[in-house]
C-alpha cells in the first residue's frame, strides 16, 4: 500500500467507525497511520468508544470556542494596527457564565461515562471465567468455569511466539516487517505461542492477577485494562460479537521484557469452543493418567559372570 | 531608592568567588545557580529522551537493550521533574519574589544557600547509579513495588537522592512562604500581590504537606528491600496498592506544584504584553487555591485500573473533573485579559500564548482521562504520555521558557536578540506539536507505554514524533546560546521598565538589578503595582 493510500485507509477507518456504529467488522489489530481508537468487538468497548468521541466532540467544541477568542484577539488587538488597550478588569456576568457552563458540560460528560461504569463493574451472570495470571514475561490462562459447570484442569502458557522473540533481539538482523501472521497481518509482538481461546456471544468473567510484580491486562477490542496486582484480584468482563482474532499487550511496566507479553484472544463460535474445550480436558484427563499410571518395577537385572 | 553607604555590601560590592557562589545568600545569585543546575539537568534528562526517541525511530531492537531502555525513562522522568523544572521555578523564585514584594532579600538567607547546594549532591547520587554494576533504577519514576524492589543497589541511591531533593524543596519553601508573609514592603497587601508570587505562595505549602509524604514512602521501599519489612509485599501481609495510594497522595500534588508557578509566570507575561491589566484577578488567586485545595482529592486517578472498588472510582473520577473549573476559569482570564488590549509579541509573550492554547489541549486530554471507562482504555498508553508532555513541556517548561525571556533583561541589563528568540520559539512550538501530537494518536491505536519496541502499525506516527523530538532537542540550543550571548555580549541595555507595559516593583529597580535591592522598604507608589486597585 503506499503512503498516501495508507493515510486515507487510517482516515476512513477513523471516520467510518464514527459512521457507521456496530456495522463495521471489528478490527482486533492496530493498523498504520491509525488516528482513532477503534469500536472493538464488545459491547463495553462500543459504549466506551461513543463515550471517547463524545468527549473528543465536546473537547473540540471548547477549543474552537477559545482559541477562536484568541486568535481573533491576535488579530484585531494589535499594537501594530493601532489597537488601543482598555482598562477594565472585571465582569460578574461573564465570570458567573463560565463558571457554571463548565460545571454543566462536566455534568453532562459524567452521567454516561457514570451509567457506562457500573454497567462495567458488573461481572454477574457470566457464562465463562477464565482466570488469567501475569508473570514476567508471560500470561497464564485458566478455565475456571463454563455453563455453570467447573472445568477441570484447563489451563496454559502464552508467551510471545519464537519468531517474534527471535526477531526483537538487538542486531537480530530480521526484518520485523517479514513477519506475518497466517492471514498476512504483520503481528511482530503481538503474537503468542498459544492464544486465550472464548466463546463469542458469551458474557465471560476475567479474573486477573499476578504472581511476581504489576502487569496489566489489555486488549483494546475488549474496552478495557486491567491492572494484574499480586495478592489481588481484579475482575472484569468481555463479551465479543465476532469471531476473530484480537489483540492487546502489558499495559503496566513489568521489567526489561514488558514490551514482550502480548495478549492473543481467538474468539470462536460457542459449538467451535465447546469441542475445543472438552479436547482440552480429555488431554488434561489423559495427562493425569499418565501421571499417576502404576508402572511394574522393572526386574533388575540378573547378576553377571 | 536609598542608597547604603555600607563598607563591604555596597551595591555592587561582590565578594570573591567561593564567598560569591559557594558561600551564597544572595537571592539573585542562588537563583542564578538554580537557573543554571535547572538548565543543566535539562539537558541530561533531554539527552536521555533523545536516546529514547533513537530507539523508538523504527521497529525493532537497533541501540539499546530494552533494561538500559527502562533506566532511560525512570531517570528521564527524575531528572525533568526534580531538577530541571522544580529547579527552574524555586530559581525564578529566588530572583523574582524578594523583587517584586520589595524585600531585600529571601528571609532565611543561608537556609537558601544549602537548599541550592543539596541539589547537585542529590544528583550526583542519582546518575552515579547509571555507571554502577545492575545499572540505574529501571521500574519507572513512580518506582511501583514490587518491581522497583527487584533492582539492585543502586536503589539505595535512588531513595536517598529522593530523600535530598524532599530536603531542599521543603526548605525551598519554607523560605519563600516566611519570605512572602513576613518581608513585604508596607502597602503590599496580600491581595495586591503579583500572581507569581500568589502561586508560589501557593506552591510552597503544596510542597511542605507533599514532600514529606514522598519520603515516608521511598522509605517503606528501603525497609522493604534492605530491612526485610513487608509494607508492599502481599506474601508478608502488605499491600502493593498501599504504595500507589501514598506515592500519587505526593504525586497529584506534585503535578500542581510543576504547574501554579507557570500560571503565575503566563498571568505576569499576557498582562505585560497586552498592556491592559489583568482580568479577574481575585478570581485567578481563588482559583490558584481551590485547584491546590483540589490536587489532594483525585489521587487514585493515577490508579483507575488497580481495581478500585465502584463507588472510589466515581469519586474520584467526580473530582478530577472538578478541577478543569478553576483551570478554565484561568484559561477565560487568560484570554479576555488579551480582548481589547494593545498586543505586542515579542518572545515572551509568544511562549505565553503558545502555553495558554498547548496546555489547553492538554487539559482536554486531561478531562478524557478523567472519564473511568475511557481512561480503561487510555491508561498506559502513549495517550497519557502526550497528555502529561503537553503539560509538562508546552506548559511548564513553555513558561520557564517565557519567564527567562520576560526577566532576563532585568537580571543581566542586556536585551536577548529577539530575533533569535523568536526562531527558538518558532522551531520549538512546531516541533514540540510534531513531536507530542502524534502520540495521541500512537496510544488509541493501542501502543503501551514504556516499550522499547513495537508492531509496525506503530512505526508511522512514532517516526515522525521522533523526527520532532530530535528537532526540538535541538532548537533548544538556540536557547542555551541566546542566554549566552545576552549575558556576556549582547550590547543593547535593558532600561529599568524593560517592557512598556510592564508594572509591578521588580521593575523599578535598575536593570540589571543590583547585588541588593530594597535594602530600604520601598516607598509605593499610586500606580507602581499591576493589582494596587482590587475592589474588582
Amino acid at each position: 500500500m503506499s503512503w498516501t493510500a495508507r493515510i486515507g485507509a487510517a482516515l476512513a477507518l477513523a471516520a467510518g467507525s464514527a459512521a457507521a456504529a456496530g456495522a463495521t467488522a471489528a478490527i482486533g489489530h492496530p493498523v498504520p497511520w491509525q488516528l482513532n481508537m477503534t469500536e472493538g468487538a464488545s459491547p463495553l468497548s462500543h459504549q466506551v468508544y461513543d463515550l471517547h468521541m463524545y468527549a473528543f466532540w465536546v473537547c473540540v467544541g471548547i477549543g474552537v470556542v477559545v482559541f477562536g477568542a484568541m486568535i481573533v484577539a491576535m488579530v484585531r488587538f494589535r499594537k501594530s494596527r493601532g489597537a488601543v488597550a482598555e482598562t477594565w478588569t472585571h465582569n460578574a456576568r461573564l465570570e458567573v457564565i463560565w463558571t457554571v457552563v463548565p460545571v454543566l458540560i462536566l455534568i453532562a460528560l459524567a452521567l454516561p461515562a457514570t451509567r457506562i461504569l457500573i454497567n462495567e463493574s458488573n461481572t454477574g451472570d457470566a457464562g465463562l471465567t477464565v482466570k488469567v495470571t501475569g508473570f514476567q514475561w508471560k500470561w497464564r490462562y485458566d478455565y475456571v468455569d463454563y455453563q455453570g459447570r467447573p472445568v477441570s484442569r484447563v489451563g496454559f502458557i502464552s508467551r510471545l511466539a519464537f519468531n517474534s522473540d527471535e526477531a526483537r533481539q538487538l542486531d537480530s538482523g530480521i526484518n520485523p516487517r517479514s513477519l506475518k501472521s497466517k492471514t498476512g497481518y504483520d503481528d511482530y509482538l503481538l503474537n503468542v505461542n498459544h492464544p486465550l481461546v472464548v466463546p463469542t456471544h458469551t458474557k465471560i468473567r476475567f479474573v486477573i492477577t499476578a504472581d511476581d510484580v504489576i502487569h496489566g491486562w489489555w486488549v483494546p477490542a475488549l474496552g478495557w485494562q486491567a491492572d494484574a496486582v499480586p495478592g489481588l484480584i481484579h475482575d472484569m468482563w468481555g463479551e465479543i460479537d465476532t469471531p476473530g482474532t484480537y489483540r492487546g499487550q502489558c499495559a503496566q511496566l513489568c521489567g526489561q521484557d514488558h514490551a514482550y507479553m502480548p495478549i492473543v484472544i481467538k474468539a470462536v463460535p460457542p459449538a467451535a469452543f465447546q469441542g475445543w474445550l472438552a479436547a482440552q480436558e480429555s488431554r488434561a484427563r489423559l495427562d493425569t493418567i499418565a501421571r499417576t499410571v502404576q508402572v511394574a518395577p522393572v526386574p533388575a537385572p540378573a547378576p553377571q559372570g | 531608592m536609598a542608597t547604603h553607604a555600607g563598607t563591604h555590601d555596597d551595591h555592587d560590592a561582590k565578594p570573591g568567588f567561593a564567598q560569591r557562589w559557594l558561600f551564597a545568600t544572595n537571592h539573585k545569585d542562588i537563583g542564578t545557580m538554580y537557573l543554571v543546575f535547572s538548565l543543566i539537568m535539562f539537558f541530561i534528562g533531554g539527552s536521555m529522551a533523545m536516546i529514547i526517541r533513537a530507539e523508538l525511530f523504527k521497529p525493532g531492537l537497533q541501540l539499546v537493550q530494552p533494561y538500559f531502555f527502562n533506566e532511560m525513562t525512570t531517570m528521564h522522568a527524575l531528572v525533568m521533574i526534580f531538577g530541571a523544572v522544580m529547579p527552574a521555578f524555586v530559581g525564578l523564585a529566588n530572583w523574582m519574589v524578594p523583587l517584586m514584594v520589595g524585600a531585600p532579600d529571601m528571609a532565611l538567607p543561608r537556609m537558601n544557600n544549602w537548599s541550592f547546594w543539596i541539589l547537585p549532591f542529590a544528583f550526583v547520587l542519582l546518575l552515579s547509579t547509571l555507571f554502577m554494576p545492575g545499572g540505574a533504577p529501571a521500574a519507572g519514576w513512580v518506582m511501583y513495588p514490587p518491581l522497583v524492589l527487584q533492582g539492585g543497589d543502586s536503589i539505595a541511591f535512588m531513595i536517598f537522592a529522593i530523600h535530598l531533593m524532599g530536603i531542599s524543596s521543603i526548605m525551598g519553601a519554607i523560605n519563600i512562604i516566611a519570605t512572602i508573609l513576613n518581608l513585604r514592603a508596607p502597602g503590599m497587601d496580600l491581595l495586591k500581590m503579583p500572581l507569581f508570587v500568589w502561586t508560589w505562595l501557593i506552591t510552597a505549602f503544596l510542597l511542605i504537606a507533599v514532600m514529606p509524604v514522598l519520603a515516608g514512602a521511598v522509605t517503606m521501599l528501603l525497609t522493604d528491600k534492605f530491612f526485610g519489612t513487608s509494607f508492599f509485599n502481599a506474601a508478608g501481609g502488605g499491600d502493593p496498592l498501599l504504595y500507589q495510594h501514598i506515592f500519587w497522595f505526593f504525586g497529584h500534588p506534585e503535578v500542581y506544584i510543576m504547574i501554579l508557578p507557570a500560571f503565575g509566570i503566563i498571568s505576569e507575561i499576557i498582562p505585560t504584553f497586552s498592556r491592559k491589566p489583568l482580568f479577574g484577578y481575585k478570581p485567578m488567586v481563588y482559583a490558584t487555591a481551590s485547584i491546590a485545595f483540589l490536587s489532594f482529592t483525585v489521587w487514585a486517578h493515577h490508579m483507575f485500573t488497580v481495581g478500585l472498588p465502584l463507588g472510589s472510582l466515581l469519586f474520584f473520577m467526580y473530582a478530577t473533573m472538578l478541577i478543569s473549573v478553576p483551570t478554565g476559569v484561568k484559561v477565560f482570564n487568560w484570554v479576555t485579559t488579551m480582548w481589547k488590549g494593545s498586543l505586542t509579541f515579542e518572545t515572551p509573550m509568544l511562549f505565553a500564548v503558545a502555553f495558554v492554547i498547548l496546555f489547553t489541549i492538554g487539559g482536554f486530554s486531561g478531562v478524557m482521562l478523567a472519564l473511568v471507562p475511557a481512561d480503561f482504555q487510555y491508561h498506559n498508553t502513549y495517550f497519557v504520555v502526550a497528555h502529561f508532555h503537553y503539560v509538562l513541556v508546552s506548559g511548564a517548561v513553555f513558561a520557564i521558557m517565557a519567564g527567562t525571556y520576560y526577566w532576563i533583561p532585568k537580571w543581566t541589563g542586556h536585551m536577548y536578540s529577539e530575533r533569535w528568540g523568536k526562531i527558538h520559539f518558532w522551531n520549538s512550538v512546531i516541533a514540540v506539536n510534531v513531536l507530542f501530537f502524534p502520540q495521541h494518536f500512537l496510544g488509541l491505536a493501542g501502543m503501551p507505554r514504556r516499550i522499547p519496541d513495537y508492531n509496525v502499525a506503530f512505526a508511522n506516527w512514532n517516526m515522525v514524533s521522533s523526527i520532532g523530538g530530535f528537532w526540538f532537542g535541538l532548537s533548544q540550543l538556540i536557547f542555551v546560546g541566546n542566554i549566552i550571548y545576552t549575558v556576556y555580549f549582547a550590547r543593547q541595555k535593558a532600561s529599568a521598565r524593560v517592557w512598556e507595559g510592564a508594572r509591578g516593583l521588580e521593575w523599578t529597580v535598575p536593570s540589571p538589578a543590583p547585588h541588593h535591592t530594597f535594602e530600604v522598604p520601598p516607598v509605593i507608589m499610586p500606580g507602581m503595582l499591576a493589582h494596587d486597585d482590587v475592589s474588582h
